[in-house]
């Protein structure tokens, strides 16, 4: 047998089909559409809030005052389904965890909180929150006002009865981080960004290899020397560009629109962007390699879609869903995009922040790529 | 070591050289023990009714499928193991149009010139536009051009790169007589080039046309050779009646033993048998006035045809 060199990736073949590409991507009217009708009408629809009832919020206690009262409040918290408690931060690390969003509340009671209110001064308890999900701040913050009143109905009594009659014998203090008027689409609209890529590039991907299978045109390309990478990355390559098109349209919207402000560095928004959307590319390329048809291929777009605006914290409050939920949530792609992108343009969490949300995402997109590249067929078989 | 393409012509001694080659979709056995060879420089027209695996078979050879057992090279590398090196090397025409429909005409056939990593591009794209006769409409998309010049352009395209294999899947199915000439023509001058041919097709003219034949039914070879040499392996005699009512004394002589086959062509009768004296008794004792019977060499459509309800006899008997 003669030898062969052996297959070596060309730039020239990889060019050949991203022109094709973008020749028929821009010769299909209706794919055109989607790309920018689906953002437009995703924005109109889901402007709107989700009322929901989020529960077992981690908070923070950072207490400086051990007495009955404050053992009798915090146990009190614990005891209700709103809050899930830990008194293990200092009061520097408490709050790097609210920026990281480790937490969602930090309740800070002074030293003096017994004395004074003894004394009747009225004092005050901190409560910080992140507010960047509104929806869980507003039911947790009313609860609590419910477990203020009964513990002090409970407390005092005797010669302190006078402190347990309304109104409370202390105020609250309610520090609204990052989104201080509690603004839904503060929320909404960074999460949009990632439900419409997914949504959008897993869809063409995944129907833009499946269309060349039912036509018949794959059989041409495999039966040419083109390389499987040089199809994969040549089809999405254009989609990438697409997919950022898309990010800066929301954006501009968000800016212009929705005044919704970009907190954090633009740079930092268009990194994870662009991670989440190979990571999308990777999945749309796993569901085509499996789908064997358009039609599949576009069940299988959906029933992936689907888990991924439930259970994301894109439709409900992630910490609001039942366990398992959360676990499903814990493996899709959308639940950490949505917390980067939040955490990125409310609250302008730095890159050393991200990475605890980065990784995981990373993990994401590595192993579909080994699953896509796994299932990808390069015969007819 | 470099080499260029007529020592790989040299070492190997077939285009195509392939053993025992075994295809199953499922529990169903579409191609059986192929064993085919075809000479550098030969066309080779692959013949046999629909299904019977004419393109599993052609997908085998240029690694588009796996072959369950078997082995075999196409220009002298191996299918199993370097179907890269034979898939730059050959053109394959697929027997779907299997161009893109959304893209021009140019556009697809630039789009093959990339893949084939081709220099002068530009200009052997302007050349397959004017011998293909489309430099004019070189801009159309090829969803708007009719079923036999799609054909005409996958043609063009899938010889752009110049291989020294050509697998031709039906390339000239609903192609009209004129053109069908002209490919015939082109496909000579190729192979006096050296250039070697498989060409599955369902016409006996062009099946003529090939230096040898292959003969597949249910997935079997069943003859293979020239023309003459598959028509003189069945042994077959053959009269050719004229006349009026040929239908009732078809249906006659299809019912009488010793008779093979009966086969209308129009106006005409075949009746062919293994037993030339028998065939010579039968048909003059049913002859009718104004019918009359002359000794024809038994054509390649009769022996075929012949073949054909042999082997579905056979297929029969062991299912
Ligand atoms: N991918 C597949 N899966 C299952 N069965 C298949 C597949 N491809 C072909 N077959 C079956 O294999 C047999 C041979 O098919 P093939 O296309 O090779 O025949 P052919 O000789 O090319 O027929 P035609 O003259 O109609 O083109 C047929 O019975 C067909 O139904
Ligand atoms: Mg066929």
């Amino acid at each position: 047998m003669p030898s062969t060199n052996p297959p070596h990736f060309s730039w020239t073949r990889w060019w050949a089909i991203v022109l094709k590409e973008i020749i028929q991507l821009k010769r299909d009217r209706i794919t055109f559409g989607m790309i920018f009708g689906i953002p437009l009408m995703q924005l109109i629809l889901f402007g709107f809030a989700i009322n929901t009832d989020p529960k077992h919020l981690p908070t923070a206690i950072i207490s400086d005052d051990n007495s009955a009262v404050t053992r009798s409040l915090i146990s009190a918290m614990a005891h209700s389904e709103y809050f899930a408690i830990d008194t293990h931060y200092t009061s520097a690390e408490a709050l790097a965890a609210l920026r990281r969003g480790d937490v969602q509340f930090v309740l800070t009671i002074t030293n003096n909180f017994t004395a004074k209110l003894l004394r009747g001064e009225r004092p005050t308890i901190l409560l910080e929150a992140d507010a960047t999900d509104p929806t869980a701040t507003g039911v947790a913050l009313s609860s609590l006002n419910g477990i203020l009143q009964t513990v002090a109905r409970r407390e005092f009594h005797g010669a302190l009865d006078y402190l347990a009659r309304p109104p409370a014998p202390f105020d609250i203090i309610v520090h609204r981080r990052y989104n201080p008027e509690g603004i839904t689409q503060y929320n909404i609209i960074p999460s949009l960004i990632g439900v419409l890529l997914t949504l959008t590039l897993t869809l063409m991907t995944a129907l833009g290899i499946t269309r060349e299978k039912e036509h018949g045109t794959m059989e041409n390309i495999l039966a040419t020397p083109t390389r499987p990478l040089e199809i994969l990355t040549g089809k999405i390559a254009p989609y990438i560009l697409i997919g950022l098109l898309q990010v800066s349209l929301i954006l501009l919207a968000a800016r212009y629109l929705f005044d919704v402000p970009i907190v954090g560095s633009l740079w930092l928004v268009y990194l994870v962007a662009l991670l989440f959307i190979v990571v999308n590319l990777t999945v749309g390329i796993a569901i085509s390699s499996v789908a064997q048809n358009m039609f599949q291929g576009m069940q299988m777009v959906f029933f992936y879609f689907l888990p991924n605006i439930m259970l994301s914290g894109y439709m409900f409050p992630f910490r609001g869903m039942p366990e398992w939920a959360q676990v499903v949530g814990d493996i899709l792609p959308l639940t950490y995009f949505n917390r980067l992108i939040r955490g990125v343009m409310l609250k302008g969490t730095s890159l050393p922040d991200l990475t605890q949300n980065l990784w995981p995402l990373l993990l994401i997109g590595l192993v579909t790529l080994l699953a896509a590249s796994k299932l990808y067929r390069q015969t007819l078989d | 070591m470099p080499h260029t393409e007529s020592t790989v012509a040299m070492d190997a001694g077939y285009a195509i050289d392939v053993h025992g080659l075994n295809k199953y979709f499922g529990d169903k056995h579409v191609v059986k023990d192929l064993s085919l060879q075809v000479e550098y420089g030969q066309i080779m027209g692959f013949l046999g009714p629909n299904g019977s695996g004419k393109t599993t078979a052609i997908r085998m050879l240029c690694g588009l499928l796996t072959p369950d057992s078997g082995e075999g090279s196409c220009l002298g590398y191996d299918i199993r193991t370097q179907p890269e090196a034979i898939k730059s090397r050959i053109g394959y025409m697929t027997q779907r149009f299997s161009y893109w429909e959304d893209l021009t005409i140019r556009e697809n056939l630039e789009f093959i010139a990339r893949i084939y990593e081709l220099a002068h591009r530009k200009h052997l794209v302007d050349e397959a536009l004017e011998k293909l006769g489309l430099s004019t409409r070189s801009s159309q998309l090829a969803r708007e051009l009719s079923g036999g010049w799609k054909q005409r352009l996958a043609l063009a395209a899938c010889t752009i790169h110049s291989p020294d294999l050509l697998l031709l899947d039906e390339p000239t199915a609903g192609v009209d007589p004129s053109a069908r000439r002209d490919f015939w023509d082109e496909l000579h001058a190729l192979s006096s080039r050296g250039i070697s041919v498989l060409i599955s097709t369902h016409y006996m003219d062009e099946a003529q046309r090939c230096h040898s034949l292959a003969y597949l039914a249910y997935g079997s070879l069943l003859a293979h050779g020239s023309a003459e040499e598959i028509i003189a392996q069945q042994h077959l005699h053959t009269l050719h009646i004229t006349g009026a009512h040929l239908s009732t004394l078809e249906h006659t002589l299809r019912e009488t033993d010793g008779i093979a086959q009966t086969v209308m062509y129009g106006n005409d009768l075949h009746v062919s048998s293994l037993d030339p004296l028998a065939l010579e008794r039968s048909v003059t004792a049913h002859l009718t006035s104004g019918q009359s019977a002359t000794p024809i060499p038994t054509s390649l459509e009769d022996t075929f045809i012949y073949l054909m309800q042999h082997s579905e006899d056979n297929f029969d008997a062991i299912d």
